[in-house]
């Protein structure tokens, strides 16, 4: 456990269990999200990424342990009341809703009214090719654009936490690369919390760290710091920034 | 949708640019959803075959119109129950009990309005027929209500308890059904201006089964609309193809699942009323009976869709109509092999949903 994170957690999970069905996953996870900047999320496959976001989202109850998001519990939660509390979610699939085009999208994302043209025009200029789909349904769109259209998605209102399950898997290089511009404009306005496989681009974008294992958490610091100490990515991941150039 | 329309155009000329941004350079390269339209030709190959084989185009326009009038019978009916699996994947065979209960309210208005009934006057009659369908329509709808609490909510997920569940909440009903209005078989007749056919020529077309049409047409003409130009129609939508993540935007799935699965009941009380008055003469067993139609139509439409359940029940209705006329012996069976045909083509049935 390396550096101190210096600013008060907006998200902490303590002790976190889930279990799914009869697996274990989440072995007593700890870890805080500090307001501001991107937390990212690492790991091998297998090591829990994605059951903790769906656990802080609801999608999973935690069977122990506690969530807190702004200083108020919200392990017992409903996926809605957690969402409008002001978390949102882009899942590993997108989960665009193929049927609805590109607008319907997101004026279901939009839940406290008309679409706001000064935010969908910033959201826009880093993803233009949502202006062009607009009326496209989401179903036709390329995975990059579904990718585009499920984060537009959850920044079409101000969040206050936004939860991003590998957004860069499956992609081209020259849309990971627009990504990361999108990301760190995005991380100015809000917190993000982001899993990602993808070790260049965690680094490039990430301030602090948390890395998990076998369903716990064994590593917590600044993205800096671990991202120069290549014995330490090596030892948590099983590969070296070198490996994933 | 319509909401969010009517207040782009209160926020100014900006709001408006929303629903139309910059025209693309290159309007080849947006992508369109094609339109699946070989289904839609399935009714005519069928059409044309069987006026082939019947070789009497005044036989055939009859059969087509019965055929018309009963599909949409079985699309009122099969159309909540549509969504219903859609949105929850809540495999309801407890429907048939609404289309009974909703026959049985009717007969139970219409008797003390028998004078509009059987009144020389096309107005009163609708008027009769009118109130004993809203009647049923609330009826059934708040017993909708009462069912998904008592009955569905504890088996969310867990198929094989809805299956028996609900069978189980369809004997209740007819049975309690019996034993308030007796195990006789109930005749509910035609309103008189109902009755009968106009004549075009050597052309009988039947006046109830030209209401049931237009009644059907108007149900999806609304569901349509609902379902494409509202809000909550695109979350109906959405939430069927991934309900999970309709919860993830903050919507309370299960509230929409409860409006949806009362107005599936409605609807399958309208249909009990429509049913009932086509038949004339009824049991508390008219749901069960036609439930067999209605899950096939679904499974052919494609499990939550609600213009494949349209298309599904025209296909069934013309496919029971023609072969009863052409080789009756067949006629109970030509639903199964249309289904099973239709499957063995599309395995996900004519108009699949994308489901997560």
């Amino acid at each position: 456990m390396a550096d101190r994170i210096p600013a008060e957690p907006l998200l902490r999970l303590e002790g976190v269990h889930t279990h799914i069905g009869q697996y274990h996953i989440l072995q007593g996870v700890e870890f805080d999200v500090p307001e501001g900047g991107i937390t990212m999320l690492l790991g091998r496959n297998g090591a829990g990424k994605t059951t903790a976001l769906r656990t802080i989202m609801g999608l999973w109850q935690p069977s122990r342990g506690s969530v807190t998001f702004e200083g108020r519990a919200i392990g017992g939660l409903t996926t809605p009341e957690i969402a409008l509390s002001g978390i949102a979610y882009v899942p590993e699939t997108m989960a665009v809703f193929s049927d609805l085009t590109v607008e319907e999208n997101m004026i279901l994302a939009a839940r406290s009214g008309p679409l706001d043209r000064k935010r969908l025009d910033w959201i826009f200029s880093f993803f233009p090719a949502m202006q062009k789909f607009w009326h496209s349904p989401a179903g036709v769109l390329s995975g990059g654009q579904k990718q585009m259209l499920a984060i537009s998605r959850a920044i079409i209102e101000p969040r206050r936490l936004i939860l991003i399950d590998e957004p860069t898997k499956g992609l081209a290089p020259a849309i990971i690369e627009g990504m990361i511009g999108a990301f760190e404009a995005l991380k100015r306005e809000t917190t993000i919390l982001l899993v990602e496989q993808n070790f260049r681009f965690a680094a490039s974008l990430g301030d602090t760290v948390a890395v998990m294992d076998d369903g716990r958490i064994v590593h917590r610091g600044t993205m800096t710091a671990l991202s120069a100490d290549e014995a330490l990515q090596t030892r948590l991941l099983g590969l070296s920034l070198d490996a994933h150039q | 949708m319509k909401k969010m329309r009517q207040n782009k155009k209160t926020e100014g000329d900006d709001m408006a640019d929303i629903s139309a941004p910059a025209a693309p350079s290159a309007p080849d390269a947006i992508p369109k959803k094609s339109l699946d339209l070989l289904p839609l030709a399935l009714p005519l190959v069928i059409g044309l075959a069987a006026w082939l084989l019947i070789g009497s185009t005044t036989t055939w326009l009859t059969l087509t119109l019965a055929a018309l009038a009963m599909g949409m019978m079985v699309f009122v009916i099969a159309s909540g129950l549509t969504l219903v699996f859609g949105l929850m994947d809540v495999i309801n065979f407890g429907h048939g009990a609404f289309i009974a209960i909703g026959a049985y309210l009717a007969m139970t208005v219409l008797a003390p309005l028998s004078g509009w009934v059987q009144a020389d006057n096309l107005a009163l009659n609708l008027a009769a027929l009118l109130i004993a369908a809203v009647v049923a329509m609330i009826g059934t709808g708040a017993l909708g209500l009462v069912f998904e609490r008592i009955i569905i909510r504890p088996v969310y997920g867990q198929h094989l308890k809805q299956i028996l569940i609900t069978m189980g909440g369809l004997i209740v009903a007819e049975q309690l059904l019996h034993a308030i209005f007796g195990g006789d078989q109930k005749s509910m007749a035609l309103p008189a201006g109902l009755r009968g056919a106009i004549i075009i020529g050597d052309l009988a077309l039947e006046k109830y089964r030209l209401l049931a049409v237009a009644v059907g047409l108007a149900v999806f003409a609304a569901m349509q609309l609902t379902l494409n130009r509202s809000r909550i129609g695109l979350l109906i939508r959405a939430g069927v193809e991934n309900s999970e993540m309709v919860e993830a935007l903050g919507y309370r799935i299960r509230r929409l699942f409860v409006g949806v699965f009362v107005a599936g009941s409605a609807l399958a009380g309208l249909g009990g009323v429509l049913w009932a008055l086509y038949r004339e003469t009824f049991t508390a067993s008219i749901g069960g009976d036609v439930m067999v139609l209605v899950f096939i139509v679904i499974i052919i439409g494609g499990l939550g869709s609600v213009g494949g359940c349209f298309l599904g029940a025209i296909l069934v209705a013309m496919m029971a109509n023609y072969t009863a006329f052409l080789v009756p012996k067949v006629a109970l069976a030509s639903s199964i092999l249309l289904m099973v045909a239709i499957l063995m083509w599309r395995p996900q049935g004519l108009y699949p949903v994308a489901k997560r």
